[in-house]
């Protein structure tokens, strides 16, 4: 078969046309970067020599841009931008210090604070922050109602401060009181150790009442399944922080501004873009290609070559903490001896070097060493197979057992950055010791928690925890000190111990029986604790410094630039 | 042709009816049904009683179908559990995205495969068939989320010459006018925002595109082929008349027919591939927030995702018949 007839005359020009046209495109394609390479290189050098748009890569959207309505880490991100609270946290530490109040005085029964403001602060509507304000935000929170109340929707007033107005009898908060312009005093029903430890969450910041009205913030429809926020949360949020909010364009970025009439220090920054970027192989990627500044939750096997490329890896300071919990409904693991051979059997030193981040220390108790009540002298179950193998068989195990092994799938969390890696990990250094993991893998989301918290249907798994502020009981409290499907057991008298110790309203009063808690815990072993894995973040070469705190709170205007 | 287009439109009536019905079963045969679907297969019976009073899932079926039905008429397609936002404002806010990509993908597909198929028919037999068939055979045989993998690690990453994700570079300050952001660009004359907004499809087009290409090219090829050997070329090649207008009025033209049905088919699957593609490269369409519905269950967002691609895969059938009309006379005719 030929096309002699088409051969003759056709083709030649068609290809010329396309070279031709393909000429045209490139040309164009070269005047239109280069052009746009000057404007921006321009743009820098009017803004002292640095690019001062820093983006940041998400990993989702935030939930609600009304810190008061979020819970998840990604919310408080935006927020701690926007927002600040009455008290702060001390650079580099978990620690409170004072924010927009700038002194507070307890009162001797500790049920009265009276904070001192900070003079001369706005919001960036151009409402003035004074003790009305304070007032008016403590109140808010105070007498929400309906779906409002739903610890989905409100979790961390829910979780802190017990009770609204329309059952006082749970609630810790009583009342706020303005004393003078700057001055505002707070009485709590029952005195709270951790009161101004809390008051450093981004759910706690101050927010501009007139905002707050003006946009309905409190206008929660819908279900506490599925919460439809007001506009205040999703288009107008209104604080006292180095920025203000621009605009949200769902699934893709946030763009935050510098804040003209902002009290203290600028800084170089002018312009936060999050870019919502779920993947986390697409984040490393974009950092290497150039089109993010920085994100979070590094996976520990890229921050060797990334750091080889020359971008800098930051740890923060652990303030987590990784472990194996235990569930005491299934026969073997209600025997301690067997809990003790899974505390011997695992090497915790060798699963950190193998998985976790750089930075991570081997865990011995629940805690971390910054949080208070921190016990030096707790039992220390050494590495020791063998020893593990006499345990199982002092309990009747001499050829081992069978057990659920419980994971999180499609998760990178930052006391887990790989949960898949830890279980492979944990799971061979069973074997050795004879006991035969059953793998029970199951997706984080929306299985795995309902899994694990929602009944008895599991085995051993894994867990952790990111503390929220530096208070013992956001630990040990929150995971022990009521029955909890996770672990399966009743332990009356440390359910009272932690009980007391919550209520003592002096922190340093609270030290010694929070040191014999913690004791108590290593010794019973509802969990084993394994590790507090210290998060990774990474940034292009340009970032000279970022104010890394190990409760992430990580304000853009002290990030430094070179170029 | 109006009575056709009447009558093809009528016919979407009942075809989307039974599809949302479909649907409609569908999310109710989840396991435990959807308040299950929303709490989680551990939740509580009285979580799961309040739920589905509160969505009148304790309802008849029917009364809920029909409940249904009358918001979806009044274009109610319910909320997004995972977002809180209408499921209308989502699917508005990511069309565009999609759309813009779909367009590029079509382009590249259309223009490459219709030449190369051409080219393969052209020298039948010779290397360069064999190499086209090859290509072809490729294009189908790689998985498009590889291949989008592939083509962002060579030419994004390692070569830098593309971005790697997303509609836009963040620092240029592009004004929104229509949300097509290279459209955008041309409208407010923000020229390198434009070429910016152009240089985020490449790749993601080339990924997305490379299956339709494939097959344009077989069926441009093969379809050249039967067109070339048919009687009345062959008799206008003996009558003497020109290579030029025997190519563009007599091969060209019939053979365009089949390439014509196929290209709409393909835009249909375009959407739907979109998915794969947009995960890679962090791109905010509807494929993506698809992906995440699944993944969460969210089956507001399913239901009225899947009726809207319906639609769009019925306009674009519908299409295809009308352009079939304009080619070719003698469908007209029967």
């Amino acid at each position: 078969m030929t096309m002699d007839g088409l051969n003759t005359t056709g083709p030649r020009r068609p290809r010329r046309r396309f070279a031709a046209l393909t000429a045209t495109l490139a040309i164009g394609a070269l005047a239109l970067s280069a052009c746009a390479e000057s404007q921006r290189g321009d743009d820098a050098a009017a803004e002292g020599d640095v690019d001062s748009t820093f983006i940041f890569a998400a990993s989702a959207d935030p939930a609600s841009l009304d810190p008061a309505f979020a819970s998840d880490g990604e919310s408080f991100r935006v927020s701690r931008q926007i927002f600040e609270g009455l008290v702060g946290v001390e650079a580099g530490t978990p620690d409170p210090e004072p924010l927009l109040a700038e002194s507070w005085e307890q009162s001797d029964d500790g049920l009265s604070y009276t904070f001192q403001l900070k003079d001369g602060v706005t919001f960036h509507d151009d409402t003035s922050f004074n003790a009305e304000a304070v007032c008016a935000n403590f109140d808010r929170w105070y007498n929400w109602e309906g779906v409002q109340q739903a610890s989905s929707v409100s979790y961390y007033y829910n979780s802190l401060f017990k009770g609204f107005a329309d059952s006082p009898e749970n609630a810790v908060y009583e009342s706020c009181a303005v004393d003078d312009e700057l001055t505002a005093t707070v009485n709590l029903r029952e005195p709270f150790a951790g009161f101004i430890a809390a008051l450093s969450l981004p759910a706690f910041a101050m927010q501009s009442p007139t905002a707050l009205e003006e946009y309905d913030a409190d206008g929660v429809s819908g279900t506490p399944e599925a919460p439809v926020l007001s506009s205040y949360a999703t288009e107008h949020p209104v604080g006292t922080g180095p920025f203000e909010f621009v605009s949200w364009e769902n699934g893709q970025q946030i763009e935050l501004t510098a804040y003209e009439d902002y009290w203290g220090e600028q800084g170089q920054v002018q312009d936060i873009i999050f870019r919502v970027i779920d993947d986390p192989t697409t984040r490393r990627q974009s950092l290497e290609a150039g089109d993010i500044d920085g994100y979070d939750l590094v996976a520990p096997a890229d921050t060797a070559s990334l750091a080889d490329k020359g971008f800098n890896i930051m740890a923060r300071d652990p303030f987590t903490i990784l472990y194996l919990g235990f569930n005491q409904e299934i026969e073997e693991l209600a025997d301690i001896k067997v809990r003790q051979a899974f505390a011997h059997a695992i090497d915790k030193d060798a699963l950190i070097a193998q998985t976790l981040p750089e930075g991570t220390k081997p865990a011995l108790q629940f805690i971390p060493d910054s949080v208070n009540g921190y016990n030096d002298d707790v039992t220390e179950y050494e590495y020791d197979p063998e020893k593990a193998k006499d345990l199982l068989a002092e309990a009747g195990y001499e050829d081992g057992f069978e057990i659920d092994f419980n994971y999180p799938t499609g998760v990178s969390r930052p006391y887990m950055p790989t949960p898949e890696q830890v279980f492979s990990n944990i799971s061979a250094q069973l074997e050795e010791v004879g006991i035969t993991v059953n793998p029970q893998p199951n997706k984080w989301s929306p299985d795995y928690l309902d899994r694990i918290q929602g009944g008895p249907d599991h085995g051993i798994h894994l867990l952790g925890w990111t503390g929220d502020y530096n208070d013992t009981d956001n630990f040990v409290g929150v995971h022990f000190g009521t029955p909890k499907e996770d672990f399966g057991f009743e332990n009356q008298e440390l359910f009272d111990k932690l009980a007391e110790a919550r209520g003592i309203p002096d922190v340093d009063e609270q030290t010694p029986l929070y040191e014999e808690i913690n004791a108590d815990i290593v010794d019973f072993l509802p969990v084993l604790p394994l590790a507090h894995p210290a998060p990774s973040l990474g940034f292009s070469p340009r970032v000279e410094s970022y104010p890394v705190s190990p409760v992430n709170d990580e304000v853009f205007n002290q990030i430094v630039l070179s170029e | 042709m109006l009575r056709t287009i009447g009558k093809r439109l009528a016919l979407l009536v009942p075809t989307l009816f039974g599809l949302s019905l479909l649907l409609f079963l569908w999310v109710r045969s989840l396991p435990g049904g959807p308040a299950t679907a929303l709490l989680g297969d551990k939740a509580t019976p009285e979580a799961v009683a309040q739920v589905n009073r509160l969505y009148g899932f304790d309802k008849p079926f029917i009364e809920q179908y029909l409940t249904y039905m009358g918001k979806l008429l009044t274009g109610d397609f319910g909320v997004s559990l995972r977002t809180g936002r209408p499921v209308l404002d989502e699917f508005a806010t990511r069309f565009p995205a999609t759309l813009e990509l779909t367009a590029i993908a079509l382009v590249f597909a259309v223009g490459l495969g219709i030449p190369l198929g051409y080219w393969a028919a052209k020298h039948v037999g010779r290397w360069q068939d064999q190499f086209s068939v090859f290509l072809s055979l490729g294009g189908v045989v790689i998985p498009v989320f590889f291949l989008a993998f592939i083509l962002k690690w060579i030419f994004a990453i390692r070569l830098g010459w593309f971005p790697t994700d997303g509609r836009q570079n963040p620092r240029i300050n592009a004004t929104h006018v229509t949300d097509y952001y290279v459209l955008d660009g041309f409208l407010t004359q923000e020229w390198d925002a434009a070429w910016d907004a152009f240089m985020h499809l490449v790749l993601p087009g080339i990924a997305l595109g490379t299956i339709p290409l494939a097959i344009i090219v077989r069926i441009t090829r093969a379809s050249v082929l039967e067109v070339v050997n048919a009687d009345y070329v062959r008799t206008a090649r003996a009558k003497g008349i020109s290579a030029t207008l025997i190519r563009n009025r007599f091969v060209l033209r019939n053979a365009m027919l089949p390439v014509t049905t196929t290209i709409g088919l393909q835009l249909g699957l375009l959407i739907s591939g979109a998915v794969l593609t947009e995960t890679v490269f962090a791109f905010n369409g509807i494929g993506r927030f698809l992906r995440d519905a699944i993944f969460y269950l969210d089956y507001p967002v399913l239901q009225g995702f899947i009726i809207f691609i319906a639609v769009i895969y019925s306009l674009i059938n519908l299409l295809v018949d009308v352009s079939y009309n304009l080619i070719d006379p003698r469908v007209r005719v029967q």
